[in-house]
């Protein structure tokens, strides 16, 4: 999706990434991301939180007219629990080698 | 603020849990992401207030098996109840994607085009596969997305990747 961003503002379409793969989008190198620090699945907002994904869709277009510089990253301030577990549960990798646990 | 183990990075980094992940299983040949110094930049070219958005998005067409493989376009008024995103590697035991808002925000920008934040939108969003090659993606699905854009006069693109 990254590369698909380059390509179109390289025909003069401005572009926003609105993401939560906060490396492999800014590896690629885009115009503008916008970054929620979510597991993947909701880069718009939580399901079913209607001020939350305004607030993310407004903080994208405001990057629209603000950003000056090709690579310009913008951090939601949304936080999706106090646990955090998703961030080892996704593609885990049971502790017996050679065992995987199928968390995708 | 989380507990957090403040001996790791603060963000999750998929590039190397995924190389983890793929080793484990057996797999010795990481993938290769896209990786450049540089991106383009191009300038608004009229207000917001005056232009046309879009969405593209990296989910499916419920009922379409084409719609996986292929660019797709398809309307935005009524907003879609449901899109097909099983085939994507998003996080399925932390969270869902039954509210299509929270990954294609259409009625989120119906509403700023009522209160006059943008000047409209695109009749159509657009799918994209997500491919293991990159070649493909820019050689053929990005031309043909930027084509769909064209033919519907969009001005800017919000990209909405799962």
């Amino acid at each position: 999706m990254s590369l698909v961003a380059r390509y179109l503002e390289s025909n003069g379409l401005p572009t926003v990434v609105m993401g939560s793969a906060r490396d492999i989008v800014e590896q690629c190198g885009v115009p503008r991301f916008v970054f929620t620090d979510f597991p993947l699945g909701n880069p718009c907002g939580k399901p079913y939180d209607v001020p939350m994904q305004r607030a993310i869709v407004g903080i994208a277009l405001d990057l629209l007219e603000t950003a000056r510089h090709p690579r310009t990253t913008v951090q939601t301030p949304f936080q999706w629990d106090t646990v955090g577990d998703w961030r080892t549960t996704y593609m885990q990798i049971s502790a017996r080698a050679g065992e995987n646990e199928e968390s995708t | 603020m989380s507990e957090f183990d403040a001996s790791h990075r603060l963000f999750v980094s998929y590039i190397d849990k995924s190389r983890a992940y793929y080793l484990a299983r057996g797999y010795g040949n990481p993938y290769r992401w896209a990786r450049h110094e540089d991106a383009p930049f191009a300038s608004l070219a009229k207000p917001l207030s005056t232009s046309r958005v879009a969405l593209i998005s990296t989910a499916a067409l419920p009922a379409d098996e084409r719609s996986l493989r292929e660019v797709y376009a398809a309307p935005t008024a009524p907003p879609p109840v449901a899109l097909f995103t099983d085939h994507r590697s998003w996080h399925k035991t932390a969270t869902h994607t039954r509210d299509v808002e929270s990954f294609l925000p259409v009625r989120r920008l119906e509403e700023l085009v009522a209160a006059g934040r943008i000047g409209g939108l695109s009749p159509r969003f657009y799918g994209v596969p997500t491919d293991y090659s990159q070649r493909r993606t820019v050689d053929e699905y990005a031309p043909a997305v930027r084509d769909l854009c064209r033919a519907d006069a969009v001005d800017v693109a919000l990209l909405v990747p799962l």
